[in-house]
């Protein structure tokens, strides 16, 4: 196995080259994609690869969507491209009555094999309207797959795994995390929907994370070992279909946890996550679930409202911390 | 219709004005003291002062992403403009939304709008609401070539048209969404054509000319107030900078750029029929174009001296009653 160090956008061009050149119905569709290889140059080189199979729309969200479900239900295999997480709002028909349903509906007669790639997350100044993170609305979807990648290597093994499988998939990368970089095996590879990876072995607490999250949960664990505490980093990489079995035999060994997102505290991923943990971990629990997140208003645009908004690695230090050492008041 | 020769130098003096924010947010921009995403309306000046020219205080608008000559032609302070995109406390809306979530509801402005075509359904509600309050108010929504192609824009123009809403849609083709050319996104080349399929007049103007501006949307501008209902302008023009300052722009050469620059820039247009009218010389001009620098030097000193709210501000103006 070779390895090279990939930032996550390199890491996705060179999923989709491959994916592009495997399967000739695959395809991608979205708004401005073929002047700069995408908004983020996400796609570099394949407008010149791919010139009839990267194609460029009108702003008409709506219609991009709607032409991703239709020509998934007749043969193709589209990704949509939806320019900011943020504008969902203006196709949630399409993705949530239309590509989420139709299979159901129609009593399993279809596949409905699209991805909808939406870049998300906040930290570039960008005000209430560019900076959401919206993947909890997606997972209260039945139909609708979630993958939320953090690691350029997952970013390359599971977008193959979503252009490949027959259902709608919510793809969500966050915007900071482009550059990034990490390994990335040369040899084709793909990383399955639904599998979540321990990230860092540990004994006292396992921070459940994905996307942007685990990168704080990583700069935590770090500090954390210099407190002596030794975190678990379960990345889940998918939250819909969730891998809750790495979850709990994690926390069965730490028999703590604390949930990291992005995305804002109330009604995020991590309820449902505490939700889970509680019906099957009650017991061995010592301490609550803590749950890490943004604060519940719209991203603020001037740097140190919005730095304030963000959930930062300090939050997951000291939640981990407060589940290290709390001891039960009755 | 003559013009008052009086009004026509103070728009001009506007046009100036917009040029000279849009240019001094640019160096800013650039020289990373402005923080986030900023879209700058060099070129169009005559459509946003041309449009809001007609209208009253109490008139509506609601305006893009491209927002600040909207906002300075309704009037708004150059000072809060300036400070809300330093992100300072002083800004419009304290340093929460930044350039393209500029408002000043005090004047009518009903907001900037992040999300393209945002502005067109809201719009409605404001036309609608002139009519359940009885008043003699119009409301004008911006919006771009590409945002015309929202399906809401469909939408809105077609219950604005059948309720006789007193609504202008200002459209300006400025021949660019973001990266995408006009040709290849659009079926037809004036895009004022749909509004024969909503049965209210639709109108192709030089978005370069202020009086043309001004003529066609002081039309719009009475037919609305009489209860006729709406119109669609349609104002060429051309987007001058790239789509945000920082556009690499590998979309587009200079060479098309250029025509637009020099031979049919709004303010040199306007300038050369003030001048030949004699109503303008070279002296005033100077005068003019100084009088916006100290302005605007004065708005980026009222900024960067205005403080930058409290992060925990950030918890604030989520609801009336939390
Ligand atoms: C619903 C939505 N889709 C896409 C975008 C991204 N975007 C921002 S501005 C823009 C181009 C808008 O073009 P146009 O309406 O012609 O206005 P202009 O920028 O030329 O003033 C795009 C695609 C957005 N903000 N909102």
């Amino acid at each position: 196995m070779t390895e090279r160090i990939l930032s996550a956008s390199a890491a996705l061009s060179e999923a989709l080259h491959e994916e592009m050149k495997r399967d000739e119905t695959v395809f991608i569709l979205g708004e401005d994609l073929t002047a700069h290889a995408g908004l983020f140059g996400q796609f570099k080189g394949l407008p010149e690869n791919f010139p009839d199979r990267i194609i460029d729309t009108p702003i008409s969200e709506a219609a991009i969507v709607g032409v991703g479900v239709g020509s998934a239900l007749t043969g193709m295999r589209p990704i949509v491209d939806l320019h900011f997480s943020d504008f969902v709002t203006c196709c949630m028909d399409e993705l949530v009555n239309q590509a989420a349903k139709i299979r159901y509906m129609f009593g399993g007669q279809v596949k409905m094999p699209l991805v909808v790639w939406c870049p998300d997350g906040a930290g570039i100044r960008a005000a209430a309207q560019h900076s959401q993170s919206l993947e909890a609305w997606f997972v209260h979807v039945p139909g609708l797959k979630v993958v939320v990648p953090s690691e350029p290597a997952d970013v390359k093994g599971l977008i193959k795994s979503a252009v490949r499988d027959d259902d709608p998939v919510m793809f969500f990368q966050n915007k900071n995390l482009f550059s990034r970089q990490g390994p990335v095996q040369k040899e084709e590879y793909l990383i399955p929907l639904g599998k979540a990876a321990v990230k860092r072995q540990g004994k006292d607490v396992t921070l459940i994370c994905y996307g942007s999250g685990y990168y704080l949960c990583l700069e935590a664990a770090k500090i954390l070992a210099g407190q002596n505490i030794d975190a678990e980093i379960v990345d889940l990489r998918t939250l819909k279909p969730l891998d809750m079995d790495t979850v709990i035999s994690s926390i069965k060994k730490t028999r703590r946890a604390v949930t990291v997102h992005e995305a804002c505290l109330t009604g995020g991923f991590g309820a449902e996550l505490c939700a889970l943990i509680q019906e099957e971990l009650f017991d061995l629990l010592k301490a609550p679930v803590k749950r890490v997140a943004a604060r519940d208003v719209p991203m603020p645009f001037s740097p140190a409202m919005e730095d304030f908004c963000m959930p930062k690695v300090a939050d997951v230090v000291e939640a981990a911390r407060s589940a290290v050492s709390w001891t039960a008041s009755r | 219709m003559a013009e008052d020769a009086g009004m026509l130098l103070e728009l001009y003096n506007r046009m100036v004005t917009v040029r000279t924010f849009e240019t001094v947010a640019g160096e800013y921009f650039a020289a990373g003291e402005i923080p986030g995403f900023i879209h700058l309306s060099i070129g169009q000046e005559a459509s946003s002062v041309g449009v809001c020219s007609c209208l009253q205080a109490d008139d509506y608008v609601i305006t893009t992403h491209r927002g600040h000559g909207h906002m300075i032609a309704k009037g708004a302070d150059l000072k809060r403009m300036t400070a809300e995109l330093f992100g300072r406390k002083t800004g419009y809306c304290k340093g929460k939304g930044g350039s393209m979530h500029i408002a000043d509801f005090s004047i009518g402005i009903l907001g900037a709008n992040g999300v393209v075509a945002g502005g067109l359904p809201i719009i409605a509600g404001a036309g609608f609401s002139i009519k359940m309050r009885k008043t003699d108010q119009v409301a004008v929504c911006f919006f771009g070539d590409g945002a015309a192609n929202r399906g809401t824009v469909h939408e809105v123009m077609n219950l604005a048209s059948v309720w006789k809403l007193p609504i202008i849609f200002a459209l300006e083709n400025n021949q660019w969404a973001s990266t995408t050319p006009l040709e290849v996104s659009c079926a037809v080349e004036d895009i004022s054509c749909r509004a024969a399929g909503y049965n209210m007049p639709g109108v192709v103007v030089d978005g370069n000319d202020l009086i043309a501006v001004r003529k066609a949307t002081l039309e719009a501008v009475e037919r609305a107030r009489s209860g006729k209902g709406p119109t669609l302008i349609e104002n060429k023009t051309y987007r001058i900078r790239g789509h945000f300052e920082g556009d690499p722009q590998k979309y587009r050469a200079q060479a098309e750029i250029t025509p637009w620059q020099e031979k049919n820039d709004p303010i040199k247009r306007m300038y050369d029929y003030l001048v030949t009218d004699g109503i303008l010389d070279e002296k005033m001009n100077l005068k003019i174009w100084d009088d916006a620098a100290a302005a605007l030097e004065e708005a980026i000193s009222y900024a960067k001296d205005s403080p930058f709210p409290e992060p925990e501000e950030a918890l604030e103006d989520l609801f009336v009653n939390p």
